[in-house]
Parts: C-alpha cells; sequence; structure tokens
C-alpha cells in the first residue's frame, strides 16, 4: 500500500538515519537511509516508515499549476465554478 | 492535496479521452492498457476512472499487488514457524492470505505470535524486546518495500540484532512485466507504470518496452488527476503511433530511480527465480540474501525449504493477475469469496483487483 502524500521532515536524530515526519500535525518517526541529505523543511515520501524519495516541489507545483489551468478551461467553456470533490464520476463532470 | 482532486480538470481529460477514441474507432483499433500498480488499481477503482475510458481503449489490472502475487506456500512456511514458537513479524495483509490449508489470522487465534507492522522497524524493535526469542519478518514486496526492509536490516547488523533473520519473496516489477509482454494470450499496447517502485528503480526501466517492444509507458502518480492524465498521455501516444516513455511523476520519479536504495538492495540481495502466483515461474525475478549475509536467511537460519503451496482450485486470481478476466467473471466473486472471508489473494489485499473491484462495484 503506497502512500502518496508527502510529508515534512521537522526534526532529524544525530545520527542522520532517523527522524520525524508531519502530515497536518501528526508526528510519524522515519528512517533517513535511503534518501541524500535529508534536511529540515523537506518534503518526503514516505513507504513503510522509511523515506523513499524527496518531493521535487518545483515540479509539483508545476504539474498543480496545470490541472488549474485545466480546472480554468472548464470553468469558462461551462460557467460552472470549480468544485473539489471525490470520488469523480464521469459522466456531466460536475459536483 | 485537493489540487490533485479537482474535479472540474477531470473534464477537459474526458473530452480528449473521447477524441482520442473517435480516431482509433475511424481507423477501426482497440487498445489494451494495463496498470501494474495495487494502489493505481484502487483509485481507479474508487474515483471510477473506467469510465472516462472511450470503448476502443481497455484497461486491465496487472499483478501490482506483492501480496497477491505471493505462492499459498510461502504462507504455509510463515505458518510453520509460527507452530516452532518462532515470533513472527508481518505486514498486516498478509495475515488473511490463504496459505495451503490455513491463514495467519487463524494461526495467531489458536495461540501462535504473529505481529502486525506497518514500518520492517518494528520487527527490529521486536528482537530486542524478546531477546530469547527468534522472530522472523515476512520479506514480501515489490521494490519500493524491498529497499525499506534493506535498510532495516543494514540497522538490525549495525545494532548487532541476532535473533531476527527474514523469510523472503522479494519480487521485482520488470521481469513480471517481461513475461507478461511475452505472453501470447495477453495483449498490452501500453503500461501505466507504477509510481513509488518506479522512485526506486526509476522512469528509464522502461526503456526496453518502448523501444523494443512499441508498448507506450507512462509513469504516473496515484491521485485521481495523475491518473487521468497518463491514461491519456498513453492513448496520445498509441493514437500518434509514437510509444516512448513518458515520465508524468517527475516530482518524485528520476530517470535513474533512487541510486541510494538501489546501492542498499544490490549490497545484501541478489537475483533468484521466482514463482509468481499466475504468472508461475519467472527467472531474476525475485532476490534473496547474499550468501555473505545468509546467517539473517530464516531458510537458512530454521531449517525451512519454502514448498509450492496449494490453490484453490476454483480461484481464478492468477487469470485476474495477467487480466486475461475482470474479477466479476470468476464464479467464487461476491459469492463465497468475499472481502470478509476471501479465498483468494486478490479479495484480501486491499490492493487486490477483486477486493477493489468488489468495494467499488
Amino acid at each position: 500500500m503506497c502512500l502518496a502524500i508527502p510529508m515534512k521532515i521537522i526534526a532529524i536524530e544525530e545520527d542522520g538515519l532517523t527522524g520525524t515526519v508531519d502530515l497536518d500535525g501528526i508526528r510519524y518517526p522515519v528512517g533517513l537511509m535511503l534518501v541524500e541529505n535529508p534536511s529540515i523543511g523537506d518534503y518526503v515520501i514516505v513507504h513503510a516508515g522509511y523515506a523513499i524519495e524527496k518531493l521535487d516541489t518545483v515540479e509539483a507545483d508545476a504539474r498543480l499549476a496545470l490541472f488549474d489551468s485545466l480546472a480554468e478551461v472548464y470553468r469558462r467553456e461551462s460557467g460552472q465554478e470549480v468544485a473539489l470533490v471525490a470520488p469523480l464520476q464521469p459522466g456531466t463532470g460536475e459536483s | 492535496m485537493d489540487g490533485f482532486r479537482r474535479l472540474a480538470a477531470a473534464a477537459p481529460f474526458r473530452k480528449r479521452l473521447h477524441n482520442h477514441g473517435q480516431t482509433l474507432a475511424r481507423e477501426g483499433r482497440k487498445v489494451q492498457l494495463m496498470e501494474v500498480c495495487g494502489s493505481h488499481t484502487m483509485a481507479i477503482a474508487r474515483f471510477g476512472i473506467r469510465g472516462f475510458l472511450p470503448e476502443s481503449v481497455a484497461l486491465v489490472s496487472g499483478p501490482g499487488c506483492p501480496v497477491c502475487v505471493t505462492d499459498p506456500g510461502y504462507i504455509d512456511a510463515a505458518i510453520d514457524l509460527a507452530g516452532r514458537g518462532v515470533i513472527v513479524a508481518t505486514f498486516g495483509d498478509m495475515v488473511r492470505v490463504p496459505g495451503s490449508r490455513t491463514t495467519l489470522a487463524r494461526t495467531r487465534a489458536a495461540g501462535g505470535q504473529i505481529h502486525t507492522c506497518y514500518s520492517p522497524m518494528q520487527a527490529v524493535e521486536l528482537a530486542q524486546k524478546n531477546p530469547a526469542s527468534e522472530v522472523v519478518f515476512l520479506a514480501v514486496g515489490f521494490e519500493t518495500t524491498i529497499a525499506p526492509v534493506m535498510a532495516m536490516l543494514d540497522t538490525a547488523i549495525r545494532q548487532k540484532v541476532a535473533n531476527l533473520s527474514l523469510l523472503t519473496a522479494f519480487k521485482l516489477v520488470p521481469p513480471a512485466l517481461s513475461a507478461l509482454i511475452a505472453d501470447p494470450e495477453i495483449r498490452i499496447d501500453g503500461l501505466l507504470c507504477p509510481a513509488h517502485v518506479s522512485a526506486i528503480i526509476g522512469a528509464d526501466a522502461y526503456q526496453p518496452y518502448a523501444a523494443k517492444q512499441g508498448i507506450a509507458c507512462v509513469v504516473a502518480g496515484f491521485e485521481p488527476l495523475d491518473i487521468l492524465y497518463g491514461l491519456d498521455g498513453l492513448v496520445q501516444q498509441l493514437v500518434t503511433k509514437n510509444p516512448h516513455v513518458e515520465n508524468q511523476y517527475s516530482r518524485v520519479v528520476k530517470a535513474a530511480g533512487n541510486p541510494h536504495a538501489q546501492r542498499i538492495i544490490d549490497h545484501y540481495l541478489q537475483p533468484t527465480a521466482a514463482s509468481w502466483r499466475g504468472l508461475g515461474t519467472i527467472p531474476a525475478s525475485g532476490l534473496v540474501l547474499r550468501q555473505e549475509f545468509s546467517w539473517f536467511d530464516a531458510q537458512q537460519r530454521h531449517n525451512l525449504v519454502v514448498q509450492p503451496g496449494r490453490n484453490n482450485p476454483h480461484c481464478q486470481c492468477g487469470e485476474v493477475l495477467k487480466g486475461k478476466i475482470h474479477p466479476a467473471q470468476c464464479s467464487l466473486f461476491g459469492v463465497a469469496c468475499l472481502p470478509d472471508q476471501p479465498l483468494g489473494p486478490c479479495m484480501v489485499s486491499s490492493e487486490g483487483s477483486c477486493a477493489a473491484a468488489y468495494k467499488y462495484s
């Protein structure tokens, strides 16, 4: 089971191998052995208690911008406001 | 997170997929895509993503759930260890997987010491807390999980934890993809490549499929918009007859993957043939501990050999895992085989195709 939600490193132990990540105010211990030069403030993808990769926030923002622009196209074409709902359902594209 | 779930942003994808579908239909073409990641399988079911696809595009699930492809003989071996008084530490979704005769859950109810962990590090803690007992960690998983388990082993060795060993059933995704692609009964035109396996092995790992076999490949994230964008990318490649590897999850996945994770895996493990439920034995598709670390191999330490187990003869998980049938086409699905009384592994794991199909049908 992969958790796709990036978590923020908020503390690193002296050995540099373990630390603490935060997700929405909840803190978890994390292994840092698999990522290069982990730093406080980095966002990481955590799997089975270990950070397996850092999140590239520039790339993440670029992708969000793309999705935003698609939502904007929809808003212009349909005159509908953008809604945030899940789950998605095929069909009308409205909430 | 919400930015990746914008319903409105899904509308243009539906339109684009519909247009691609019309192009394919005009040319009399039908294409088949496969997702090979359990988390993709779940998200596709949960968000009704198949409903976005035109008739000329089929999407099937591949062997993307490590629990689902584990042979029942492996469960039998773990149950055997528990019967000898060994403390078994495992990821939670293994406990309900049917072995040949019973499950770890029933073994636990009968007094077996079976502990579920969310992180392999908890197996180290268990071993340290129980110095007079042997602890065996059920080391099951794809590349994403293999790296954390090896990081745990590295810690165990440095902390001189002597009463812990691993019962390995690690599996590698690329050899399984190669086996599926070589199967004449399965047609795969495009691969929705796994997100976090790719974080370890890198997007370049799929280059041979695109270059040599003309299969469209897109590495996609887990959010519904990521998946829609990924499917759109795959269909676009097929419409324009330009198969290549596109990494749409570059916010996490690098072309060459994670070198730290690759190094630690290579340090401790070497390739071996592995038995996959549904796919049979695939050469070099598994990893075992190198000879110099055989002290940590539970099979050697406990003088145990994992033998092939017995599957329920009516269970069609194997066909499901190859994308040959949809879960609902299995005679047991939703009748004798249900999430709270699973007969096959694809119904056990929340990532299994059958569990996802049942939950969101």
